[in-house]
């Protein structure tokens, strides 16, 4: 059960969908090393500003680091522009904090959600490098990212509310979940909407 | 060209009659023989470097579907004075993907013996149905049952026949015989151990731990198979590679009972783990017991 791919050591998923007027993320609870599950509140949702959402899976060590860099960073973009960074402005910082590593790169894969001042959906995941992925339907990294487009490709349909994308997403990543040894243990979701953040803790299998 | 025991036949372009037949028995001409039927074998192709090609080929890292293999696991049996529990996990896992949750690893024999599957799903069901076929073999022959240490040897004989080859597979064959109720481990490596107590698999440390800590000769058999049930939920819980229901058998001196069959992802969790869990006095935490519990609220 050897695992050397540092991208699936520590475990854990992210699935983040686009609805009207809205956006969520999932992520899953787990932090483990290999086979073996050390803490079930793993938190790898990081909370940009109410309406910017940054998720990091893949190596731990490094997604720390990583959203304690974009942390510095967008405190810095506050101070000197006196508001809050958009979307695509963080992606693009995200994205150049990676490439910056190119041939030490950080074992991660971000995915980020937000919505811009008038409520327009943003929505995209990265590779390792900092390739941005920008989609108008969903995207998955981790562990069971597979496992996460076939659920998505299933359930996930255009212009849903804020209840029905919350719902549309929890069942997708439960239901990926529960195929992958590496990630679950629980699992949370955000939603960002015109009213603001909300946050749902879900049970999930704890085996 | 024939081998003493088993199937193992090393002369790949003969064919299922004349040379190269092998699955011998003490029987003149085989166990296939007797039933007047053509003889099986499995055919392994001329040559000297085989091993390695066969590792190469179903290796684990290579997360082939074609082979399906749960090399993770968690499986146990104890001895203890009602008889044997023997619980298991029901994951198979190929990589890291979960293909079925939902697997049977206790493979019952006959009504008396009872065996476990760790390792490789196809090595295990195979072996263990094929030990069925002569330990039935040799009802018929001698006019009584086998023995449980007759039948591990059995098993233990012919896995190491093909030593090398890339069997995989750790077994606990339980069972009750005129000697009382017996327990061996087997596994692929041709180790053959008589014990009381033995945990298989990649939980086998985590279901160690609880077995190991609240085992008593005297238990009667609901406690018994309580602590079969604990020990592999913890196993399940901490050891990724192992999940699914959690199944239970209880040998007896007139054979194998199935007791249980419980889901150790939620029912299982909440009983032990979630609100009101009944934690013995010995290990129940102080205080802050319900950390855990509060992490599976759901908040709006």
């Amino acid at each position: 059960m050897s695992q050397v791919n540092p991208l699936h050591y520590n475990g854990g998923a992210i699935v983040a969908t686009v609805g009207h007027e809205c956006v969520a993320i999932g992520a899953d609870r787990r932090f483990g090393q290999a086979q073996l599950t050390l803490a079930c509140d793993a938190n790898r949702l990081v909370r940009v500003h109410d309406r910017l959402v940054l998720g990091l899976t893949g190596l731990a060590t490094d997604c720390m680091t990583l959203a304690e860099r974009v942390r510095m960073r967008t405190n810095l973009y506050r101070l000197s522009e006196k508001r809050e960074p958009r979307p695509a402005t963080v992606s693009a910082l995200v994205s150049s904090l990676l490439y910056e590593r190119r041939f030490a790169p950080y074992f991660v894969e971000p995915v980020l959600v937000g919505l811009s001042a008038d409520n327009q959906p943003y929505c995209c995941s990265m590779d390792l490098l900092g390739t941005p992925m920008v989609s108008e339907e969903f995207v998955a990294a981790g562990t069971c990212a597979e496992s996460l487009y076939g659920t998505c490709e299933t359930f996930w349909r255009p212009g849903l509310d804020p209840e029905a994308l919350f719902e549309v997403t929890a069942q997708c990543l439960l239901a990926a979940l529960d195929r992958d040894c590496l990630s679950g243990w629980g699992a949370v979701v955000y939603v960002l909407h015109g009213q603001g953040l909300t946050v749902r803790e879900l049970k999930a299998r704890m085996d | 060209m024939s081998a003493p025991l088993g199937f193992l036949d090393r002369s790949f372009p003969s064919r299922c009659s004349g040379q190269g037949i092998s699955s011998s028995d003490h029987v003149d001409g085989g166990v296939e023989a007797v039933l007047g039927l053509p003889a099986a074998s499995i055919r392994i192709p001329r040559g000297t470097r085989l091993a390695p090609l066969l590792q190469a080929c179903l290796r684990e890292e290579q997360n082939s579907a074609l082979v399906k293999f749960l090399h993770g696991t968690t499986t146990l049996a104890f001895v203890f004075r009602e008889g044997i529990i023997v619980a298991v996990d029901s994951r198979a896992s190929m990589g890291q993907y979960i293909g079925s949750g939902t697997v049977k690893k206790i493979i019952e024999i006959n009504p008396y013996l009872l065996g476990t599957m760790a390792g490789g799903a196809a090595d295990c069901s195979f072996w263990e149905r094929y030990l069925g076929m002569r330990c039935r073999l040799h009802e018929l022959q001698h006019r009584e049952r086998i023995s449980v240490a007759a039948a591990s040897k059995l098993l233990s004989n012919i896995v190491y026949e093909y030593k090398g080859m890339g069997l995989s597979m750790g077994t606990m064959i339980a069972g009750w015989d005129k000697t009382g109720p017996q327990l061996f481990y087997v596994d692929s490596d041709g180790i053959r151990l008589r014990g009381t107590r033995f945990s298989v698999g990649s939980g086998s440390t985590f279901a160690y731990g609880i077995l190991d800590h609240f085992y008593r000769w005297d238990m009667n058999a609901t406690e018994a198979a309580e602590l079969g049930r604990r020990a592999i939920f913890h196993a399940t819980h901490r050891d990724a590679y192992s999940g699914g229901y959690i199944n239970v058998y209880h040998v007896k001196a007139d054979g194998w009972v199935n007791l249980s069959h419980d889901d150790s992802g939620i029912s299982k969790y909440a009983e032990y783990m979630g609100f009101g869990s009944k934690l013995p006095p010995s290990i129940a935490p102080q205080e802050e017991s319900s950390t855990q519990s509060e992490a599976m609220v759901v908040e709006s």
